[in-house]
């Protein structure tokens, strides 16, 4: 028994390293990427697959600790918690980018020049200009 | 107070690490987007920091407030999104009118 303990340990501290890896890599793409359109993948990767593997992580954490008081709650609570942001983060990530689009917030294209289209802060079409 | 499990920690910098480079592009910006982009990024790993923070303290209870925290992140999210498209959080019609033109 303290062997699979033990094996739910390490499970859990490789989810929590790649979890805690994704949202760093998520956090300098939504930083450095050029454009809104590709920040929203950065976003969308640490959304999943980094809050995905962190609680992931904790659920095997709480199997691997003994010391942990009514373990079963906690888990349940932890999956609601995946099940939630497996529905919520994708849809108000597909509303943002669909009322991005709708509002004429072009994409920007290979080849494009970036300058010209930025005033003042705001993003303006070419046929504003 | 128990002893802090490493594990945690390693999970607890990464997140506030993401938390200030999420932080950073919403003040840059340039456009609402980009803002609203990180504040629900910025959302939902305070979901995960609160969880964290629970184990490491040695008070899972914590969950609740993290279940809790998940369900009016997108709640606001979402109002923020309406709000920014339409300037008004209560015009439906508004909504259909504009969905015929773009099929249209």
């Amino acid at each position: 028994m303290t062997v699979v303990l033990e094996i739910f340990g390490w499970i859990g501290w490789a989810c929590l390293a790649g979890g805690g890896f994704f949202l760093v890599v998520g956090g300098i793409g939504l930083y450095r990427l050029p454009d809104f359109y590709s920040r929203t993948h950065a976003g969308g990767v640490s959304d999943t697959l980094g809050a995905g593997l962190t609680l992931l992580g904790l659920v095997f954490h709480t199997l691997s600790e003994p010391a942990i008081s009514d373990p079963s709650m906690i888990v349940v609570k932890l999956l609601l918690i995946m099940v939630f942001l497996f529905f919520t983060s994708p849809s108000s990530g597909y509303a943002l980018v669909r009322a991005a689009f709708t509002q004429g917030h072009q994409p920007r294209l290979s080849g494009q020049e970036f300058e010209g289209r930025l005033l003042d802060g705001e993003l303006v079409r070419e046929q504003d200009l | 107070m128990t002893e802090m499990d490493p594990r945690l920690i390693v999970a607890l910098v990464a997140i506030v690490v993401a938390m200030l480079l999420g932080l950073a592009r919403a003040m840059l910006g340039p456009t609402v987007f980009d803002r609203i982009l990180a504040m629900n990024m910025f959302g939902t790993k305070t979901v995960l920091l609160i969880a964290v923070l629970g184990f490491t303290t040695g008070r899972p209870d914590f969950l609740d407030l993290a279940l809790v925290y998940a369900l009016i992140n997108f709640i606001g999210a979402v109002a923020v999104l309406k709000f920014v498209r339409y300037g008004n959080l209560a015009h439906a019609e508004v909504e259909l009118e504009s969905r015929e033109e773009d099929s249209g």
